[in-house]
């Protein structure tokens, strides 16, 4: 999509063994002038999104600055070690305060739930896409997306994944200034 | 229509590896084949969907030595050919490229090694650099998606140009990042293979292709490299920009350029701070080397992960030293950079800054402190085998055949996800002590068995993946036997290459053209050598772990036990649930449960989680894939599995 309306686009990612279980992180970077690097420097992300409330703490604490501003998945996955009982895991509303404090601003969505009564709960990726393009951060419009998805998708995906989209818009209310 | 595929002057997204694949389409690529291993597998994977209708033969060979030798047929045929490999793959394949180098290539073979600095899906950071100095062959490396496109298209000119293989490198940053990339133009026209070899030994393109008489033959390939010396001064892969007469100088390359670049940006500094960035990176030319370094006295040379330029930049400016004096080096050799790890902006920023004594605008400390707090909030992320993970299931088994056993029997372990089992040992039920290169599981598990003359007598087990048992453990596997190692051997087939994403390998009928091929059968084979098969599913923990503490008991020879179960992200079973699986709140006894939280405590399935407020188990079922294990292992029979119905 950003390709076409004339950016340049970086994106890092690691995938493989990275992916078993762990944390893991993509930079998605753009620029009207260069190539960037696909790593972004320490405290200088423009937006979050984080698709679990810790791993959108982990990369806050790393990236975040005070103009930051942050779209997180509700949904908790545990870390193994929550689960047995040796670590602790903050509570969403700790979580949220920190992000209150710490960002220019904040959405917590539950993607998961509303990709789960769509019939699937992998959807969850696509209503932060929505959610994504609805606070109008980004310069991706829902035709664009629309277009996307015609390109890349089987023809019987693009309705749910479609609606994924919209629920996803529909989750934001408030759009930054 | 591809994406790999787009008409030359249209503007793409690529990933690294799809730019890399891009280029030897458009130097009008023949053959390709390769070993899976992150960061490297798109390359292979994204040549062989345009095979069709670029009439290329595309192949996932059994390893990276097999892999070199098919391309390097194809090149003797006069053919355009490329190997594909992650780092160590190198190291697999270094036998026959030294003499593969010695004998000289004929169509353009460029091998491409994908690094992975800081090790983020290895279990080792080696660098493959060193070999194209070794193995005296040109060392190539792309520091933009585009260049990563032009590059290799130019790889095959070179090659053929010299007559021997170049080698191009890159990095799991550049690898599987993505960016803007340019496309060319695709060649209409394929070649046809035709191998002479009855011309004088001498002649490199009739001659035969052996790497004898050696003196002769290596003068030879040492002439022609001196030739790529003089192509390299001129390169347009090999750029300055900056100010005229800088007060540093950065030399740099790969994905450390963009690094480069975003420090100067950074930290301020354009107007001070210059950078020659070298897409030519072995050998070095010495004349546009001498042109840069005559500009100023500092140089900071940024690479990962050793200091591979930095020594021979350094070489060449000590031959210098007359003309030019002495300068001040920075890099890994003085410790301004770390040579461990990957680099970022930000460690090069710090060490430009340290240098020129220039302080980044940092946040406000108020701020700061902040932040570190809530860092502590977070818990670490540890990582584990997927839900419904047959691996988790095998692990369970072994660790408590061992456990019966009582005589401290321990795993060798191997190169897969299964590796995870080394790496977070809990995960492996703490039985795994060894992990190193593929198939070395087995060999040491031969070693350790021989070990009793000298007062060692614990049961010795090994386990390998599908895929890499026909990579390298087949001869360990021959060894074992021959020499009567008392040996557990275990195959953990799930039915693909799972961890660099369900690449076909030489058990399964499908190529990667996606033919039909004849399987090769792992138990047919293990059997063939005279060793005792047993085959189980993973999931049946009863007659696994019976088959297991037999095997332990039976002394004297190699047995192997097959553990069958798909990987749970297969494509055939992703997404599809085998069975509901709950926790029925009136049986399980929480923590009053003799057990002490078996399941969530000792099995580690990330989707069968502990209720804080109910003090009981509770499944997850967004992240339950339904394997239904866990309702063998509660002591209550509390946890409950139905079949699914689709």
């Amino acid at each position: 999509m950003l390709v076409t309306a004339g950016y340049y686009v970086t994106i890092g990612e690691t995938f493989g063994m990275s992916q078993r279980g762990g944390s893991v992180m993509s930079h998605l970077r753009i620029s009207r002038e260069s190539v960037l690097s696909p790593q972004i420097p320490q405290g200088r992300a423009d937006i979050i999104v984080g698709l679990e409330p810790a791993e959108a703490l982990r990369v806050l604490t790393r990236y975040g600055n005070p103009d930051v501003v942050v779209l997180i998945n509700s949904r908790v996955v545990y870390p193994i070690g929550v689960i047995t009982g040796e670590l602790s895991y903050p509570s969403l509303s700790e979580i949220e305060s920190i992000f209150k404090e710490l960002t220019a601003h904040s959405w917590l969505i539950d993607a998961t739930i509303a990709a789960v009564e769509l019939g699937n709960p992998v959807l969850s990726n696509i209503v932060m896409i929505g959610a994504l393009a609805k606070t109008a951060l980004l310069p991706i419009c829902r035709r664009a997306f629309e277009k996307e998805i015609a390109r890349n998708m089987a023809a019987d995906k693009c309705e749910i994944n479609l609606r994924a989209f919209d629920a996803g818009a529909g989750m934001i209310e408030n759009i930054v200034d | 229509m591809s994406k790999l595929l787009s008409p030359a002057r249209t503007q793409v997204l690529f990933m690294g590896n799809e730019a890399i694949a891009r280029g030897a389409l458009e130097a009008g690529l023949n053959v390709a084949a390769g070993y899976p291993g992150t960061p490297s597998s798109e390359i292979i994977e994204s040549l062989a969907h345009v095979a069709r209708e670029r009439k290329l033969y595309v192949e996932w060979s059994t390893n990276e030595k097999v892999a070199l030798e098919v391309a390097a047929a194809a090149s003797f045929a006069g053919l355009r050919s490329m190997c594909v490999m992650k780092q160590n793959g190198v190291n697999v394949a270094s036998d026959f490229l030294l003499h593969l180098t010695a004998s000289g290539t004929r169509g353009g073979l460029v091998l491409v090694t994908c690094e992975d600095p800081g090790a983020l899906s290895s279990v080792n950071e080696g660098e493959s650099r060193y070999f194209a100095r070794m193995l005296e062959i040109p060392l190539l490396e792309p520091s933009s998606f585009q260049e990563a496109k032009d590059l290799t298209k130019w790889a095959f000119e070179l090659s053929e140009a010299i007559g021997n293989v170049v080698m191009l490198r890159s990095v799991t940053r550049m690898s599987h990042a993505s960016g803007n990339v340019i496309c060319g133009k695709l060649p209409a026209k394929s070649r046809r293979a035709k191998f002479d070899y009855d011309g004088p030994v001498m002649d490199s393109r009739t001659g035969p292709m052996i790497s004898t008489p050696v003196v002769a033959k290596h003068t030879l390939h040492q002439k022609k490299l001196k030739g790529v010396e003089v192509l390299f001064e001129k390169s347009p892969f090999n750029r300055y920009a900056g100010p005229a007469k800088p007060q540093l100088l950065i030399i740099t390359s790969s994905v450390c350029f963009l690094y480069s670049q975003e420090a100067i940006k950074m930290l301020g500094l354009h107007k001070k701070v210059g950078i020659l960035k070298l897409g030519c990176t072995w050998p070095l030319p010495p004349a546009l080397l001498k042109k840069h370094l005559l500009k100023t006295d500092k140089i900071l040379i940024v690479e990962e992960v050793l200091s591979f330029l930095e020594e021979n930049v350094k070489v060449l400016a000590a031959g210098m030293l007359k003309q030019m004096g002495s300068k001040i080096f920075y890099g890994k050799i003085d410790g301004s950079l770390p040579s461990v790890g990957e680099l970022n902006p930000d460690i090069v920023a710090a060490a430009l800054g340290k240098i020129m004594k220039v302080k980044r605008k940092s946040l406000p400390a108020d701020y700061t402190r902040k932040l570190q707090k809530a860092a502590a909030l977070v818990p670490v992320r540890e990582q584990t085998f997927c839900a419904g993970c047959p691996h988790r299931a095998s692990f369970w088994n072994i660790h408590n055949a061992i456990a019966l056993d009582g005589r401290k029997g321990f795993v060798c372990g191997d190169i897969g996800c299964y590796s995870m089992a080394a790496l977070s040992p809990a995960t492996g039920y703490h039985t795994m002590p060894t992990l190193h290169s593929m198939g070395s599981g087995t060999g040491l598990a031969s070693g350790f068995a021989k070990l009793a003359a000298f007062g060692f007598d614990k049961p010795i087990l090994t386990v390998c993946g599908d895929s890499t048992f026909y990579h390298a453990v087949i001869p360990a596997l021959i060894n074992a036997q021959h020499n009567r190692a008392d040996i557990t051997f275990i195959v953990l087939d799930n039915a693909g290459t799972a961890m660099t994403g369900f690449q076909p390998h030489p058990g399964l009928p499908t190529s990667a053209l996606k033919e039909t091929v004849p399987a090769v059968d792992i138990a047919a084979i293990c059997a063939a050598i005279g060793a005792k098969v047993m085959i189980s599913d993973p999931f049946d923990l009863e007659t696994t772990s019976k088959i297991l503490t037999s095997f332990l008991e039976d002394k004297g020879s190699v047995k192997v036990l097959i553990l069958r179960q798909a990987c749970a992200l297969s494509p055939e079973k992703k997404g599809k649930k085998k069975f509901n699986v709950k926790v029925n709140d009136a049986l399980c006894l929480g923590e009053s449960c003799g057990c002490n939280r078996l399941c969530t405590r000792i099995f580690r399935c990330p989707a069968l989680i502990w209720d804080r407020i109910k003090k009981k188990a509770l499944v997850d079922e967004v992240i339950c894939a339904g394997c239904g294990v866990c309702a063998s292992i509660c002591p209550q029979k509390a946890i409950l599995k139905t079949e699914a119905t689709v």
